[in-house]
């Protein structure tokens, strides 16, 4: 196995060997999503039967849940195996190894990608088989939803990690509301059209808004919106990108000012 | 285990280093914690850094762990420079300190596993067993580290040291919190590591018999500076001090009369 591999999957393993020891750590991967989904399931449901139109709003809405739940909990899955390093006080264990910062980020991307999943079977186990949600509605273009959420979870994830390094363990918080705080802005139950137009310019900053925006046009029958998902994947791309690099950065200042050696402390000089 | 006393084996000077520390500086804001600081540990060479809380060693050994970027000067680490071949070098080092635990929430073997793949140890397992029996943490396999008493993570700490067999091992303090007995063990332990391995050792501890008896060499570091350098066992008498744990209290109260004494000679 090449030696950068073989460390990015210690750091797989070692979320594996938490997860497999601690129920208190697999009930969250799945509980939070399990409820969302009943809970919007019998709200579409309640819509559905007062509805005097033809729309349905279990693709438009419950599977607007779904796919933003599946891009918080891969945002989660960083933050909370990163946040495994800050309970346990390992900084100075796992930077004065050998591993670098680009493959300790792969080790949370691995992790988040295996902790997330479980959610998101959970999730489309639940939708279709209680409350109907066919996934086929979204046809091919779900592929390109999943991709983008995926790389803008990571990028937020990795967002949320770089703020908890640069201003301490209490910095924790900020990263739990980090998805409440963008979702007026993603449009995830409602058009870009629907926000003011000084609004609907930040939108189209963020990569959400176009999976949102593309999901609705396919529901409405009105065609594939794949100009517009390409902008969002390359956004998505960009701010993965970006917050690696800010992510780097904050490390190297970190590792500069001592902040690694004795992060407990909480300095944020 | 018996080991030839430091003062009866070869100089280690002679011999390859494995580490050296040239001309290393940290500022900060407000203050040099470590000032113009030079030295080799060679193959074999177990090194003492000394010197009262704040003295700057800890700064020193986490400039060469890399987990504190230099003000200015250069460490290698068996060839390798530190700041432009950080992985190579850190492949060849590893440690144990007191204030780096590893993770309570994991078993001891689950830790060994994972930091011997971060550090990429051939044949891992038998390796896992090698260190488990050498630091007598068989029964402990299974437990969680975070359970340990502190003597124990002491030594489950000390195995994680020893897993990837490094040409450098930086221990802070490796002693602190055993008893007498098996510190005695541990020191036995490493020695027979640095006498039989191509291993350089960096050892702190404040305790002074320790040290006189561990080490073949010292530095006295006080406010960031290397005052005094030498054989733990001559060195009291060069100062006129009885013992080392003399030199060391007129070395923390007392800098300046130490290196002016030192400049005289």
């Amino acid at each position: 196995m090449p030696r950068t591999l073989r460390r990015t999957s210690a750091l797989l393993l070692r979320q594996y060997y938490l997860l497999r020891g601690s129920p208190t750590r697999v009930v969250p991967l799945f509980s939070w999503v399990a409820i969302d989904i009943i809970l919007w399931g019998f709200i579409t449901r309640y819509l559905n039967s007062v509805s005097t139109g033809h729309v349905n709003f279990v693709p438009a809405m419950l599977g607007a849940v779904l796919l933003w739940d599946f891009m918080a909990r891969v945002m989660q899955g960083i933050t909370t195996a990163f946040l495994e390093d800050v309970w346990s006080r390992n900084f100075l264990n796992l930077f004065a190894s050998p591993l670098s910062v680009s493959e300790y980020l792969g080790g949370l991307v691995l992790s988040s990608i295996c902790t997330s999943a479980i959610g998101l079977v959970v999730m489309v186990v639940l939708a279709t088989a209680v409350f109907g949600l066919s996934f086929f509605v979204y046809g091919i273009m779900l592929a390109a939803f999943l991709l983008v959420l995926f790389l803008f979870g990571i990028s937020l994830g990795i967002f949320g990690c770089a703020l908890v390094l640069r201003f301490g363990p209490a910095a924790e918080w900020f990263i739990w509301p980090i998805p409440a705080f963008i979702s007026p802005l993603a449009c995830v139950f409602y058009p870009l059209a629907t926000l003011p137009r000084w609004l609907q310019f930040i939108a189209r900053l963020i990569p959400p808004s176009y999976v949102f925006e593309g999901m609705r046009t396919v529901l409405a029958h009105r065609g594939v919106a794949g100009t517009s998902l390409a902008i969002g994947s390359v956004l998505a791309l960009a701010y993965l990108l970006l917050m690696a690099w800010a992510f780097t950065g904050v490390y190297r200042h970190a590792v500069r000012t001592g902040l690694i050696a004795r992060y407990s402390a909480e300095t944020v000089n | 285990m018996t080991e030839p006393h430091p003062s009866e084996s070869a100089a280690p000077a002679d011999r390859a280093p494995i580490l050296a520390v040239c001309h290393l500086r940290k500022q900060y804001p407000t203050t040099v914690a470590v000032d113009d600081v030079s030295f080799v540990v060679s193959t074999h060479e177990i090194l003492g850094l000394l010197g009262p809380n704040g003295a700057g060693k800890t700064t020193t050994i986490n400039m060469i762990l890399g987990v504190l970027e230099p003000t200015s000067g250069a460490i290698t680490i068996d060839g390798c420079s530190l700041a432009r071949q950080r992985r190579q070098a850190l492949e060849k080092t590893n440690f144990a300190a007191v204030y780096a635990p590893l993770p309570g929430n994991l078993t001891v073997a689950q830790n060994l596993r994972i930091f011997g793949m971060l550090y990429c140890v051939r044949g891992l397992s038998e390796r896992i067993e090698a260190v488990l029996t050498e630091f007598d943490l068989l029964r402990f396999r299974n437990t969680k580290c975070g359970v340990l008493s502190s003597g124990e993570q002491t030594r489950v700490a000390l195995a994680k040291a020893m897993l990837n067999q490094p040409r450098l091992l930086l221990l802070d303090e490796p002693t602190a919190s055993l008893d007498p007995a098996t510190a005695r063990e541990i020191r036995a332990t490493i020695q027979n590591f640095a006498a039989r391995t191509d291993v350089g050792v960096l050892w702190t501890s404040h305790n002074m018999v320790e040290v006189a008896d561990v080490c073949h060499r010292v530095l006295f570091l006080s406010r960031g500076k290397i005052l005094l350098e030498g054989d733990p066992r001559a060195l009291p008498a060069t100062h006129g001090r009885d013992t080392l744990e003399d030199l060391f209290v007129a070395v923390a109260r007392e800098p300046l009369t130490i290196r002016r004494t030192e400049d005289e000679a």
